[in-house]
């Protein structure tokens, strides 16, 4: 039982028919500044919600939460989790992050951001804290588009997918960011849609008990800017893109109930295209020491030096 | 084992590069973020060397970019924390220093300034980025920038940068130049406690109570630190007393001219200035940095001569100490200004003059200081003829 939960449940039963007053995440949520500001059939919503329900329950209290943000709507969610929240400049809060998480390696600190901000202006940031391995976990919304400025093509764009700025059909190549992700050092990777809430909620839990620089990438609907420009129509209908093309990484198709990461593999797997299947799951989950490990024992042998 | 002091008390032979790193440990810094950059890289090599051994964190980052955003996070969660860098970095460096004025961030960066523009000269001095210290970053803000003109100085100023950024909350800038970072000279390193060093305001308000950006008279906001439990809330968007965004011009309104006034109404936190000769002064000579020491050079030799020449020498060049020197140039029948730039803190040196008396500007492409001749030629040709003959 995660704790939020038990208490929406402790509290005396709402009039009936009566829309409900509280929600199950009321106690980590910042509700007095709902409304929040993302379009009918948007999924960063269900994102951040399976994300505070991971932290929940991997018992991270609220005090130790730190979440930072770039520009974009995804980092848009520092406003409404409570937590200590930061919203900086466009590209930039995995060093902000990485500052904090220094200054202060008690905290747990995520940073919540979109496939624009972490993978094009911000992509030295994200390829060098995973080198480095710093101890953060960076949640990518990915929607295959520039939402927040009205849907121009990005870095994850799939190829020949129509925004904005390729009225033409997208005649550049995306980034695959498990692939890149595991390929500069990231210790935890994986990526699952915004349909697979209960997966992408344990995922959370499991990557916030991992040490590391640790990288989950969501599947949203941008039903507004990407889901139109590409016929693919409302939110509820690009969630059943999702149902219709995703596949879990390694499996023999279906959706199982537990999430092996597969030993071995070629993760060129999961490059996206458009109505291609998708693959998802857990792709990387290894140990290695951190940038902080690393530079006390780095430390401590110059000290016991003569 | 008895803990050593991080502060080497004594006298030392080194570097403006290594006194101005010295300077950060004094006031309490032990975070540093930096990216090579000649001639400002043995600032982040004595970090790289000296944080380690008293508990501190260095790390070189991707760029200058990431090492802002590095030390404004650093900060937040309640490090002293610095970056040094030179022109192509400072550059990188405006948009997260906007980052650090908005969201009121106390953080110090040193710029050892070489010639530009672009890679310019990267081993040799200019003092070319006085304007983008000023303005180098979007939008109105009010920066704080120190210019030492001596690695005990550099010393010095660094601490005080330091103190200034802690108690209005904001970032400092430490504007040096080639010349006096890779100066050796005789640095001074006084005992623990014997400088000034204030520090930022902590909430003095239960969580349920703090408001982020509530101020008293003094219009700086008490600071509540990441894992502190205050739940805080800060953005690079405009915000309200609660730290919520609220991108209207009523908020807009109110915050802004509050951003300006809490540099302007504290003079006295900031302002430093040194003034040589200056009471029957006939000529006065503006200049900082590494061109201080060409001045003094040139006002010495005037009074040598016999003729009446003064120096005001700011060492906070931002805000310029509009009063003092106003007080200083009021009798004044010619104001020269000297700079290693085309011209820069001229433009503000002309605007208080504002057409009362000459002002002649003693200008230079970069690459070389002054030598005193130059700047005493511009004393005025007549005056210094006179006394030669």
């Amino acid at each position: 039982m995660i704790p939020a939960a038990q208490e929406h449940r402790e509290r005396a039963p709402e009039t009936e028919n009566a829309p409900p007053r509280h929600h199950p995440l009321d106690s980590v949520l910042r509700s007095e500044v709902l409304p929040h500001i993302w379009c009918p059939g948007c999924g960063i919503g269900v994102a951040l919600g399976a994300f505070l329900q991971g932290l929940d329950r991997a018992g991270v209290p609220v005090e130790k939460r730190v979440i930072v943000g770039g520009i974009g709507c995804s980092s848009r969610v520092v406003y409404y989790a409570r937590a200590d929240t930061y919203h900086t400049t466009h590209g930039r809060a995995i060093p902000f992050a990485t500052g904090i998480k220094l200054a202060n390696p008690a905290l747990h600190v995520t940073v919540f951001a979109g496939d624009g901000d972490l993978f094009a202006i911000g992509g030295n940031h994200f390829i060098h804290a995973a080198r480095r391995n710093m101890d953060l976990l960076v949640v990518c919304i990915n929607n295959f588009n520039y939402g927040m400025t009205g849907g121009q093509s990005g870095p994850t764009t799939p190829h020949d997918a129509r925004t904005t700025t390729t009225p033409n059909g997208n005649f550049e190549f995306p980034f695959n960011l498990p692939q890149l992700a595991a390929a500069v050092g990231a210790v935890y990777v994986a990526r699952w849609t915004t349909l697979d809430v209960r997966r992408l909620r344990d995922c959370f839990t499991e990557a916030a008990s991992r040490q590391g620089f640790r990288f989950v990438e969501v599947l949203a609907p941008c039903p507004v800017s990407f889901g139109k420009n590409n016929d693919i129509g409302s939110g509820l209908d690009e969630m059943d893109y999702y149902r219709g093309l995703e596949q879990v990484w390694g499996s023999a198709g279906g959706l199982p109930n537990r999430i092996e990461v597969r030993e071995t593999g070629d993760l060129s797997e999961t490059e996206i295209s458009l109505h291609r299947p998708i693959i998802v799951g857990k792709f990387v989950d290894r140990p290695r020491p951190t940038f902080l490990d690393n530079y006390r024992a780095a430390a401590a042998s110059r000290r016991k030096a003569p | 084992m008895t803990e050593k002091s991080p502060i080497l008390t004594g006298a030392h032979f080194m570097l403006g590069d290594q006194a101005c790193a010295e300077g950060a440990i004094y006031a309490g810094c032990r975070f540093f973020a930096g990216y090579p950059i000649t001639p400002a890289t043995e600032i982040a090599e004595r970090m790289a060397e000296r944080l380690p051994e008293i508990g501190g964190q260095y790390i070189q980052m991707e760029d200058e970019i990431g090492s802002v955003a590095a030390i404004l996070g650093a900060s937040v969660a309640g490090v002293r924390a610095m970056t040094a860098t030179s022109g192509p970095g400072f550059s990188l460096m405006q948009e997260n220093l906007g980052l650090g004025f908005m969201m009121e961030v106390p953080c110090v960066v040193v710029n050892v300034q070489r010639g530009g523009p672009s890679t310019g000269l990267p081993t040799s001095v200019g003092q070319q980025d006085m304007m983008q210290a000023r303005f180098g970053s979007h939008g109105d803000y009010q920066a704080i920038a120190y210019s030492p003109s001596s690695p005990q100085e550099a010393f010095e100023l660094t601490i005080r940068a330091f103190s200034t950024a802690e108690r209005l909350r904001t970032p400092v800038l430490v504007m040096m130049d080639e010349v006096v970072g890779h100066m050796r000279e005789r640095v001074v390193i006084p005992d623990e406690g014997k400088r000034t060093i204030l520090s930022r305001r902590l909430p003095s308000v239960p969580p349920s109570e703090y408001r982020p950006y509530r101020v008293g008279d003094d219009l700086v906001p008490e600071m509540a630190l990441a894992g502190g439990g205050y739940s805080v809330r800060m953005t690079s968007l405009t915000h309200d007393e609660l730290g919520r965004a609220v991108t209207d011009t009523a908020t807009q309104a109110v915050l802004l001219p509050r951003l300006l006034r809490k540099i302007l109404d504290h003079r006295e936190v900031y302002e430093e200035y040194e003034l040589r000769h200056a009471k029957d002064a006939e000529v006065l000579v503006v200049a900082y940095g590494i061109t201080g020491r060409s001045a003094a050079g040139a006002v010495e030799e005037a009074r040598a001569r016999g003729v009446r020449v003064g120096l005001f020498r700011p060492k906070t060049v931002w805000p310029f100490p509009a009063e003092a020197f106003l007080r200083a140039a009021r009798t004044v029948r010619r104001v020269v200004i000297a700079e290693v730039n085309m011209g820069q803190v001229a433009l503000e040196v002309e605007r208080l003059v504002a057409g009362r008396c000459p002002v002649a500007r003693v200008t230079s492409p970069g690459g070389e200081v002054f030598p005193p001749e130059r700047i005493l030629a511009a004393c005025g040709p007549e005056r210094v003829a006179q006394v030669r003959t």
